[in-house]
C-alpha cells in the first residue's frame, strides 16, 4: 500500500491543475460572451489582414 | 435567422436587415463624454451595439473598428451587445468610432451598465467558480469514498480508512467553505429576517453532514458523508447557475429608455457659440438646437425653425406631426426634415421620458413581486422537512439509542431530503423550453416569464406596429407607371418622412433630384431633367381642388396630370389567425390603440376582436393594464411602440416584436423576431407545457421523498446509498427536463 504515497498527491495535484486551469479560463473572461464564440469560428480571418487583437 | 450562417451572405445582404430597419445615421450621439482613461493609459469605451446577430456583424464590426487609424484594439462581446474600444489618448475620435458603427447600419449608444448589470455578471462568475470547486471537491472525495466503500469489506485496514477520511476532510472541509458561500449568505440574510428560504436546509444539512463527518473521522468511525455534502453543493450550484443565466435583465427597460435621452445636447451658449454638453447639464431656458435626425433631450417650446417631428414616444403612431415657433416638443422625439432650435422648459430628470422610465421601472418592481413555482414549494417544503429531522432525532433519543447514532440519522434525514431535484426541476426545463422558443424565432428575457405565461387569461394588444405592420403600404402601386414612380422615389430618397420611406423602400437605392428640398409638413421638391417635381400634400403640390383627397401623397409634375399615392397600414398575415387561436385558448382578447376611433376599430373587427379601446395616452394604457391586474386577472401585454414601454412592464407578462422601439424590446420579457404573430401562440402552448414538466419534476421530488424519508428515519441510509440516491434523483429530473415537449405542434 505504500505506492499510495505517490499516488494521492500526484491523482490531487492532477485535479487541482485541473481547476487551476477552470479559474484561468473564467477569470479571463472566456466565459463572458457565449453567444459570440459559437459565430467567430466562421470568420474567415485571411479575408482581411486587419483584425485588432 | 437560423440559416444566417455564412458570414459572406450576411455580409452582402447586411445582416442587420434581417432584424429590422436599418438605423438612422444621423442619430449616432457623440460618446465622448463616456471616455474614460484607465490604468494602462488607453482610452477606453464601451458602445452598446445593437442588431448584431452572427459572424458577419461580429466581424463587419470589429474590422471596421479596428480599421480607424489609432484604435489599438478592439472587442465585441455578441451576447451583450458591448463593443469595447481602446486606443492612446488623443490617436482616434470617441464619435468617428459610433459613426463608424452607426455607417454599418446597426444602432450605436454609449454602454453605461449601471451598478445593478455589473454585480449581476461578477455573481455570474462566482457562482461558476463555486460550482467547479464543488465539483472538483465531488469527485476527488468520490475516489476515497469508492475505495472505501468497495475496499472495506475486503483488505483495506482501518488505519488506511481513517487516512482515505482524513484526506477527504482536508478537501471537503475548505471546498464547502468555499463553494457553500451562496447559501450559507442568503441562508443567513433570512433568518436575519426571521423567515427560512430554501438555502436553510441546504445549509444545515450540509454544516450537520460535515459536522457528524469530521466527528466520525475523529473517533475513527466507520460512515462519512463528506462526498454527499460536496454532491450536494455541486447539483445545487448546477440548478442556481442555470436559474442565475435565465434571470430577468431587470432594470435594463428603464436604462434603455434613459439612454434615449440623448447623451449629449448642442447648446447654444450666451455668445452665441455652440457647445455639445452632457443632456443633464440642460436647466430650463436653454436654447438647443436639433438637427434632422437628432432626439430631443428635455421637454421644451419651439423657437426657432419648423419641421416634422416623429411623435412615437407619446401616440405610438409614426405619422409625423408639423412643429412651428412655440410648439411643444418633448424629450425623445426625433426632429426629421429642418434644423430646430428649442427652449427647453423641464431639466431631463422632469421630462417625459424621465417619467415613463420612472415608471417602467415601478411595473419592473412590481413584477419582482412574483414567487417562482420553485419557490412556492420551498414554503411548503422546509417546515415539514425540518421537523421530520428533529422528530427522528428525538424519536431515536427516547427509542434509547444514544446522542450520536441520534444526531447521525438526523443528518441523513436532512441529506436524503436535500432539495436537489427541487433547484435543478424548474431551471433545467426552463433552459430547455428557452432554447427551444428560441429556435422559433422567440427570445425569452426572463426564465421565471414562461412561468408568469402559463398563467395568463387575459391579452392585451397594442394596434400600430403590432397587429398592424406599423409602416405605410402603398396601395394602388398598379395605377403608377415605372417612370412615375422613379421620379417619386428621387425625391422621396431624400426625406425622412415616413410616406417618402416607404416609396424609397419600395423603389430600392437609386438617383436622388438635384436641388431637392424638404418643406416640412408640406412635401419636397426637386428637378429632374430640368422639370420642376413635387411630391407632398394635395394643396401644397398644386392639385386641382375637385380632385383634392388630402390624405397620401401626389406627384405633380409640371405639365402633366398629378398621380396620387395613397397608403395604408395592413394588418399582418396572422393577425386574425392568432386572435383567433387566442380566443380557442380561452383567453380574453383587447385592443389598446393610440390611433383615432375610426382606424382602430376597422382594425380590431379585421382581427376579429371585440373589446377596443382607443386615443389612450401612455397613462391611460398602464391604467387600463392595472385595473385588469387589480381585478385578478393575469394579462398578457403585446406591443412595440415607445409609448407601450410601461404598460409593458406593468402588465403580468410581455411580448415586443423585433421591429419594435429598444425600450419596448428592453421591457418586454419575449421578443418576437419575425414578422409574424403566430409564434405567440406556439410560446403560450410551450410555457404550458413547461409549466406541466416543472410540476411533473417536483411531483417525482415528492414520490422520492415519500421513499427514501422513512428510510433515512429508520437508520437504513448509509453514505453510499445517499450518494446514489442523490445523484440518481437530479439525473431523473434533468433528463425529464430534456425530453421533448410532445402535443406543441410545430409551426
Amino acid at each position: 500500500m505504500n505506492v499510495l504515497i505517490y499516488l494521492i498527491p500526484a491523482a490531487l495535484f492532477l485535479a487541482l491543475l485541473g481547476l487551476g486551469a477552470f479559474f484561468w479560463t473564467v477569470k479571463s473572461g472566456q466565459y463572458d460572451d457565449l453567444e459570440g464564440a459559437k459565430w467567430r469560428i466562421f470568420i474567415d480571418d485571411d479575408q482581411d489582414d486587419h483584425i485588432p487583437e | 435567422m437560423q440559416n444566417a450562417i455564412a458570414p459572406e451572405a450576411d455580409e452582402a445582404r447586411g445582416c442587420p436587415t434581417m432584424g429590422g430597419p436599418v438605423a438612422d445615421k444621423g442619430a449616432a450621439a457623440d460618446p465622448s463624454a463616456f471616455v474614460h482613461i484607465e490604468d494602462d493609459n488607453l482610452a477606453h469605451l464601451d458602445l452598446l451595439v445593437r442588431g448584431a446577430r452572427c459572424a458577419g456583424c461580429i466581424a463587419k464590426i470589429e474590422r471596421g473598428v479596428g480599421g480607424i487609424g489609432g484604435v489599438q484594439s478592439c472587442q465585441f462581446n455578441l451576447s451583450t451587445g458591448k463593443l469595447s474600444v481602446s486606443w492612446p489618448p488623443g490617436q482616434a475620435d470617441a464619435g468617428t468610432i459610433a459613426r463608424t458603427v452607426a455607417d454599418l447600419g446597426y444602432q450605436v449608444s454609449p454602454f453605461d451598465p449601471g451598478e445593478a448589470e455589473e454585480a449581476r455578471d461578477k455573481q455570474g462568475r462566482f457562482l461558476l467558480l463555486c460550482m467547479a470547486v464543488a465539483g472538483f471537491a465531488a469527485m476527488n472525495i468520490m475516489l476515497f469514498s469508492v475505495s472505501v466503500w468497495a475496499g472495506f469489506a475486503g483488505e483495506m485496514q482501518a488505519s488506511t480508512r481513517t487516512l482515505f477520511h482524513w484526506i477527504s476532510a482536508l478537501i471537503a472541509l475548505p471546498a464547502a467553505a468555499f463553494a457553500g458561500q451562496p447559501f450559507f449568505r442568503s441562508a443567513f440574510a433570512s433568518l436575519r429576517k426571521g423567515k427560512a428560504n430554501m438555502d436553510v436546509p441546504i445549509s444545515l444539512a450540509v454544516f450537520l453532514a460535515l459536522g457528524v463527518s469530521v466527528y466520525e473521522t475523529i473517533t475513527g468511525g466507520a460512515d462519512t458523508y463528506f462526498d454527499a455534502a460536496l454532491m450536494l453543493l455541486f447539483f445545487l450550484l448546477v440548478g442556481r447557475w442555470l436559474d442565475h443565466g435565465l434571470r430577468g435583465r431587470t432594470r435594463l427597460a428603464a436604462q434603455e429608455l434613459l439612454s434615449l435621452q440623448a447623451a449629449t445636447a448642442n447648446r447654444i451658449e450666451a455668445d452665441g457659440s455652440v457647445r455639445a454638453v452632457q443632456a443633464r447639464e440642460i436647466v430650463p431656458g436653454d436654447k438647443i438646437i436639433l438637427w434632422p435626425g437628432d432626439r430631443s433631450p428635455v421637454d421644451g417650446h419651439v423657437s426657432e425653425g419648423h419641421s416634422d417631428v416623429d411623435m412615437a414616444l407619446v401616440s405610438g403612431e409614426s405619422d409625423p406631426v408639423f412643429v412651428e415657433d412655440g410648439a411643444l416638443v418633448r424629450a425623445g422625439m426625433v426632429n426629421l426634415t429642418q434644423k430646430l432650435v428649442i427652449t427647453a422648459s423641464a431639466a431631463t430628470q422632469d421630462s417625459l421620458l424621465a417619467e415613463l422610465t420612472r415608471l417602467v421601472e415601478a411595473g419592473e418592481t412590481a413584477r419582482g413581486r412574483f414567487v417562482k413555482l420553485a419557490d412556492r414549494a420551498a414554503q411548503a417544503y422546509v417546515p415539514i422537512v425540518h421537523s421530520l429531522a428533529l422528530l427522528s432525532f428525538i424519536g431515536w433519543l427516547i427509542a434509547g439509542a444514544g446522542v450520536h447514532h441520534a444526531i447521525l440519522t438526523a443528518a441523513a434525514v436532512l441529506i436524503i431530503t436535500c432539495p436537489c431535484a427541487l433547484g435543478l426541476a424548474a431551471p433545467a426545463v426552463q433552459i430547455v423550453a428557452v432554447g427551444r422558443l428560441f429556435k422559433r424565432g422567440i427570445l425569452v428575457k426572463a426564465g421565471d416569464a414562461l412561468e408568469r405565461l402559463a398563467e395568463i387569461d387575459t391579452v392585451l394588444l397594442d394596434k400600430t406596429g403590432t397587429l398592424t405592420l406599423g409602416k405605410p403600404h402603398l396601395l394602388n402601386a398598379s395605377d403608377i407607371t415605372a417612370a412615375q414612380m422613379e421620379m417619386a422615389a428621387m425625391l422621396a430618397r431624400t426625406s425622412r418622412h415616413p410616406l417618402s420611406r416607404a416609396i424609397a423602400d419600395l423603389a430600392g437605392p437609386g438617383k436622388v433630384a438635384a436641388d431637392a428640398r424638404e418643406m416640412p409638413g408640406q412635401g419636397v421638391e426637386g428637378t429632374v431633367d430640368g422639370v420642376r417635381v413635387r411630391l407632398g400634400r394635395a394643396d401644397w403640390a398644386g392639385v386641382p381642388e375637385k380632385d383634392a383627397q388630402q390624405s397620401g401623397l401626389w406627384l405633380v409634375i409640371e405639365g402633366q396630370t398629378p398621380v396620387h399615392f395613397i397608403f395604408e397600414d395592413t394588418l399582418r398575415s396572422d393577425a386574425a389567425d392568432m386572435v383567433a387561436g387566442l380566443k380557442a385558448r380561452g383567453l380574453a382578447v383587447e385592443m389598446l390603440s393610440g390611433d383615432r376611433e375610426a382606424p382602430a376599430r376597422a382594425a380590431a373587427a379585421q382581427a376579429g376582436i371585440d373589446t377596443v379601446s382607443f386615443a389612450l395616452s401612455p397613462h391611460d394604457k398602464i391604467t387600463r393594464v392595472e385595473a385588469l391586474v387589480k381585478a385578478g386577472k393575469k394579462v398578457l401585454m403585446i406591443g412595440d411602440g415607445l409609448n407601450d414601454a410601461p404598460a409593458l412592464a406593468a402588465a403580468n407578462v410581455s411580448m415586443s416584436l423585433a421591429s419594435a422601439a429598444d425600450a419596448s424590446q428592453a421591457a418586454a420579457d419575449m421578443v418576437l423576431q419575425g414578422a409574424t404573430l403566430s409564434p405567440v401562440l406556439i410560446a403560450i402552448d410551450i410555457s404550458r407545457a413547461a409549466r406541466g414538466r416543472i410540476l411533473q419534476n417536483f411531483v417525482f421530488a415528492a414520490g422520492y421523498n415519500v421513499v427514501a424519508v422513512p428510510l433515512a428515519i429508520f437508520g437504513f441510509v448509509t453514505p453510499l446509498f445517499a450518494a446514489i440516491a442523490m445523484s440518481s434523483s437530479s439525473l431523473i429530473v434533468t433528463l425529464n427536463a430534456l425530453r421533448p415537449f410532445w402535443g406543441v405542434r410545430r409551426p
